[in-house]
């Protein structure tokens, strides 16, 4: 599988996807991306293969596939926690805004900060909810404590949790309920002001308020944020993404605006998941 | 699933209410009672542990009775009362002392050196070996490659497996040499030397047991702290060490009744001068240390007897409120992170 410069494609990186490629320039570009994972007994996973896809700025971009087909994977990549698995090695290119976030000189934790990342599983810190908000911020050197104290508020306001936590903000947020931790956890990220905020799965437990919540939440973070985000569940895709990406074996099997994927898939594969003939 | 859970369902109302003929014929025909051996396991299983807590039990009374002259026996008493011990002698001319003397014309009984001597050397192997388990468990566990880590973990544990004698003797000629050049100290054996030595012993335990909890702390925790940009060092002090806290505490309060109790040791490398001195370069006897070199020359039922039972009560007694010191501090940490 050849990798393909940049420069040899059509500008906005996708032909294809034919609604959102004109006007602005992509905020991330995924160039031939290749993820390999090495195994136990040294037999090494091809985890994602060759792919290409750009995101936008302010646009929600939805990853769907069966499990295993490579869509946390990709997520992943996207700010290095990748770098954390012993024995996964990527190819390819990852541009944000232009600079390339895989070479090797440059710096995650920075890159950590711009694009930040919500997990499947909340977990809140063994800390207080304050703490937990404030952590990033004072990771980055953040001292004066007005300033956190006006950044934990803020954070908890945007993620919808001020009003359920505000009058007990010293209390352990091991004590939160799952949908709440979820939401600390995307108060935690938005604390430190990423660019792109990552999604991995974040409404998998199955709450259906909580779920509300957090996709309204999405719609409103999307006004300032690039947001990809994971999910199994087709319905989520279709309510919170302008763009939806179907990934298929590690493989980027096709990529367009959202409503053209659930109506007029291109690909069969495609029309056979959303329509749930596998997965 | 799908298949078994309808005749499952059917199942429960039957055993709860029919009568047994009912509930034998219900059951399908593979159906076995357990077999004999898991009654023969069940009863091994629960004479073993009644058999370590009557063991435990037998310990205390045993110490218990033999103290007890100290408070009944008219011939002990008027040698030696716990009042004497906790206070400091008089004999002849002389001014009040603290002495430690009992075999002596005048058998002298103050216990205060030997208390001062084994909270010295304890405190001395404990603020020397606890940091060095906890830095190395940190290493190992969070900052060496898997490669390193794999040497490491079993090599440091490989300490707690020496003789606590060929320590006691690398102390006496290597280790008192070396102090005495560096420091020049009162004495050549001293609580430093006795101090060091013994935390070779707790360092293993410290490792263990703070590598441990360092290691069960989740992924998704340090996870959580890097994708928030924070960098690794920050990750492994703020959430990952903090996160380990209690296995870690733990550990040091192991450590802590670990040296309180090593004998051997300390009988070869402190010197065994029992003075009232906080100084840590004069030689230095501490409990165990008396216990294990004058038990083997009393006579049976002597004062000097009851005595050293009376000491070795003391230790226990210390041993258990160190116990009860960490159980609260791992529990007030538990509470403080509110569950799990």
């Amino acid at each position: 599988m050849a990798t393909i410069e940049p420069s040899q494609r059509s500008p906005g990186g996708e032909p294809r996807a034919a609604v959102l490629t004109a006007a602005p320039s992509p905020k991330l570009e995924v160039r031939g991306l290749d993820v390999f994972y090495r195994g136990e007994k040294g037999g090494e996973t091809h985890a994602l293969q060759d792919v290409t896809v750009d995101v936008f700025p302010r646009e929600v971009l939805a990853l769907i596939g069966p499990s295993g087909c490579g869509k946390s994977t990709f997520l992943r990549v996207l700010n290095r926690m990748n770098d954390t698995i012993p024995g996964a090695r990527v190819a390819g290119k990852v541009l944000l805004e232009g600079e390339d976030i895989l070479a090797k000189d440059y710096d995650v934790v920075t890159l950590r900060r711009r694009v930040g990342m919500v997990f499947q599983r909340p977990q809140p810190f063994p800390k207080s909810i304050f703490d937990n908000v404030a952590y990033g911020l004072r990771a980055h050197g953040l001292a004066d404590k007005r300033e956190i104290t006006r950044r934990v508020e803020q954070a908890l306001g945007r993620a919808a949790l001020w009003d359920e936590v505000k009058d007990r903000l010293d209390a352990a947020a091991l004590g939160l309920s799952g949908g709440q931790a979820q939401r600390l956890c995307i108060a935690r990220a938005l604390a430190v002001e990423p660019e792109v905020l990552l999604l991995d799965e974040p409404t998998s437990a199955p709450d259906p308020i909580a779920t509300a919540k957090l996709e309204e939440l999405i719609a409103e973070l999307k006004a300032d944020l690039t947001i990809v985000i994971v999910t199994h569940s087709m319905q989520q895709a279709a309510r919170v993404s302008q763009r939806t990406a179907f990934f298929y074996m590690g493989r980027l099997i096709e990529v367009g605006a959202t409503k053209q994927m659930f109506t007029r898939p291109r690909e069969t594969r495609t029309e056979d998941y959303i329509t749930g003939r596998f997965g | 699933m799908s298949a078994t859970s309808p005749s499952r369902s059917e199942q429960v109302p039957l055993a709860e209410s029919a009568p047994r003929e009912a509930r034998e014929s219900a059951a399908p025909a593979w159906r076995r009672s357990p077999p004999r051996w898991h009654g023969v396991a069940e009863a091994l299983i629960k004479t073993t542990a009644l058999v370590a807590i009557v063991a435990i039990v037998l310990i205390f009374v045993f110490i218990a009775a033999e103290t007890l002259p100290l408070f009944t026996s008219h011939e002990v008493r008027a040698e030696v009362t716990p009042s004497t011990m906790a206070w400091k002698q008089t004999w002849g001319e002389a001014a009040a002392r603290w002495s430690w003397q009992p075999a002596s014309e005048i058998p002298k009984y103050s216990i205060a050196p030997l208390i001062i001597g084994s909270l010295k050397i304890t405190v001395v192997a404990v603020l020397v070996g606890a940091p060095l388990g906890i830095l190395a468990a940190i290493f190992t566990s969070q900052v060496a490659p898997r490669w390193l880590r794999e040497i490491l973990k079993p090599t440091i544990e490989l300490l707690a497996g020496i003789p606590s004698v060929v320590i006691g003797v690398f102390a006496l000629l290597v280790m008192a040499t070396w102090t005495h050049r560096l420091f020049g100290l009162e004495h050549r054996l001293n609580a430093v030397v006795a101090g060091c030595a013994l935390s070779l012993t707790i360092i293993p335990l410290v490792f263990t047991l703070a590598e441990d909890a360092l290691s069960s702390v989740p992924k998704s925790f340090a996870d959580a702290s890097l994708a928030l940009g924070a960098s690794k060092m920050h990750t492994v002090l703020h959430v990952m060490v903090p996160a380990a806290l209690p296995g870690i505490a733990a550990g040091v309060v192991l450590g802590f009744g670990r040296a309180l109790g090593e004998t051997m040791i300390v009988v070869m490398a402190s010197g065994n001068a029992a003075l009232v001195s906080w100084s840590l370069g004069v030689s230095t006897r501490t409990i165990t240390a008396t216990i294990a070199q004058e038990m083997a020359e009393v006579v049976h039922g002597s004062p000097h007897y009851v005595v050293l039972f009376a000491l070795g009560a003391v230790l226990l007694l210390f041993a258990f409120a160190t116990n009860v010191l960490a159980m609260r501090i791992v529990e007030s940490f538990r509470r403080k992170r509110g569950g799990s």
